[in-house]
């Protein structure tokens, strides 16, 4: 049994992957609050060292240091265990998403940009998107406070809800690429990103992704003008930062599906040359798709549950069936 | 449905056309600490009593400014003048003056009933104080031309009134 190869690189590398998620987060965090200060004409954090950048730092020591408070007639266990179920989820993601096709050797062993390619990785994707909804459910539930419990409901409808067009929009992926790995699919993109092949079904795609990652103007689960704060109510401290790292860290993790799944990835000018360039444009990608989300989030409101909801099956939906079947069509006929 | 769908993916875009400007805007903050504030030459800040040029007190102490205090937040009390202590032209002045900053209201009635314009609001906002007793400023302190650096006063002699205003007022 080769255990360097099964454990330990494994091991290091989801090491990696979190260590830069939790700092992606941190940043993530300083960063949207700056560029949301520059879309409403202001500076945003500029104290906490040179431009704010220590900003993050100075949170997360502000959080740390906070008093544990645990309300009275809360479910304990799953109140606790609430916060960690929505950033495992979130993390555990990663494992299929692919950076890079680049690999070199350390000491005879290839290692990847990626964790690992399984077969069903898209499955995966979905499956694991699903479970970040009970963190939030189980906070809602064991809260014992009637704000968090409409929160969270709403939270479960809005999530069951936006899964159904996203996992249609994928499945016109699915038809075109013929494969389920990630990496087959990233790898389908070569001449001819998704995006081009399949405008809608990226556009229900980052409508229903919005949804999924409570950004607004679906960020339903906590309005602050009715809900008070939500499923996140009676959370504080470093319970509340799991909440909001979760919140952020799934943030990245749907635009890394953005462009794994339509926006073709590693894949750009030069990467056949020098394969380790698909690193940079796969960065800059995600990074491009993270700086329209925070800019909807500048332009647009939240909208009203009823719409919410309506949009997604009157609208939203039908649209992404027909373009799959559409797809499907033209796949048959001349794939 | 889709009727509504067009006019409303014509309104997002719009709506983010008008934030993407935004973003390339230079801020409108004022960074007040490090930057000074400006404010108009008819703000209403703290308190300053004047002096005449030669250097005497304007106050003669005859506590109208009190009397005129809706909050009742001036104490004087008059002291006489004295050819060896002189303070002021007349025959008294203002031997204690206390305003209780934390009652006052900024409503410059005591400015409008001086005689001798002695007492003036001037521009100071910055107020606060460790300790309650702090906030109570007397007689000396008022006296002390009072000139912080976070303030500049602003020029306001091209103002004139909007439409709107011009309107309502009359």
């Amino acid at each position: 049994m080769d255990w360097i190869a099964w454990l330990l690189i494994p091991g290091i590398k989801a090491l990696v992957l979190i260590v830069v998620l939790l700092s992606g987060f941190a940043y993530l965090s300083y960063v949207e609050r700056k560029l949301v200060a520059r879309f409403q004409v202001r500076y945003g954090p500029n104290r906490a060292g040179p431009l704010g950048l220590l900003q993050p730092l100075a949170d997360a020591l502000k959080m740390l240091f906070k008093e544990e408070v645990i309300p009275a007639r809360v479910d304990r266990l799953f109140y606790l265990l609430a916060p960690a179920l929505v950033v495992i989820p979130a993390l555990v993601i990663w494992a299929v998403i692919p950076i890079s096709n680049a690999s070199f050797t350390i000491a005879g062993y290839e290692i990847t940009w990626y964790l690992t390619d399984i077969n069903v990785g898209l499955l995966y994707v979905l499956a694991i998107a699903g479970l970040g909804t009970y963190g939030i459910v189980l906070a809602g539930w064991s809260s014992n406070n009637k704000y968090s419990l409409l929160g969270a409901l709403r939270t479960t409808s809005q999530m069951l809800s936006y899964e159904l067009p996203m996992g249609v929009a994928l499945i016109s992926l699915l038809v075109i690429s013929g494969s389920l790995s990630l990496v087959d699919i990233v790898n389908a993109q070569q001449r001819l990103w998704f995006i081009l092949v399949q405008p809608i079904g990226f556009l229900v795609y980052f409508i229903a992704a919005l949804a999924e990652a409570n950004r607004t103007p679906f960020d339903l689960p906590e309005t602050e003008n009715e809900l008070v704060s939500g499923f996140a109510t009676e959370y504080g401290g470093m319970k509340f930062a799991l909440f909001f790292m979760g919140e952020y860290i799934n943030m990245i993790t749907v635009s890394a599906l953005a462009t794994t799944f339509f926006l073709g990835g590693w894949w750009g000018p030069f990467v056949e040359q020098v394969p380790i360039l698909g690193v940079v444009y796969f960065t800059l990608k995600v990074a491009v798709v993270i700086f329209v989300i925070i800019w909807i989030r500048a332009s647009l409101p939240r909208v009203r549950f009823d719409q919410l909801i309506r949009f997604c099956w009157k609208f939203l939906l039908p649209l992404a069936l027909l373009n799959l079947i559409v797809t499907a069509t033209v796949v048959a006929l001349w794939g | 449905m889709l009727r509504q769908i067009f006019p409303a993916a014509i309104e997002i875009a719009r709506a983010m056309w008008i934030t993407l400007i935004h973003l390339f805007r230079r801020p409108v903050t004022n960074q007040y600490p490090d930057e000074p504030v400006a404010v108009y030459p008819r703000f209403r800040g703290r308190h300053v009593l004047k002096r005449y040029d030669n250097g005497l007190e304007r106050c003669i102490g005859c506590s109208l400014c009190a009397a005129a205090c809706p909050t009742d937040c001036i104490l004087v009390i008059a002291g006489e003048n004295t050819d060896e202590a002189r303070y002021s032209p007349g025959e008294r002045y203002g031997e204690v003056y206390e305003i209780n900053l934390l009652r006052c209201i900024f409503c410059g009635y005591c400015a409008e009933a001086c005689p001798t314009e002695a007492i003036v609001l001037e521009h100071d906002f910055a107020l606060g104080v460790y300790d309650r007793w702090d906030a109570i400023i007397t007689r000396a302190e008022l006296l002390e031309p009072h000139t912080p650096p976070h303030i500049v006063v602003r020029d306001d002699s091209d103002w004139r009134p909007t439409a709107a205003a011009w309107q309502t007022s009359r």
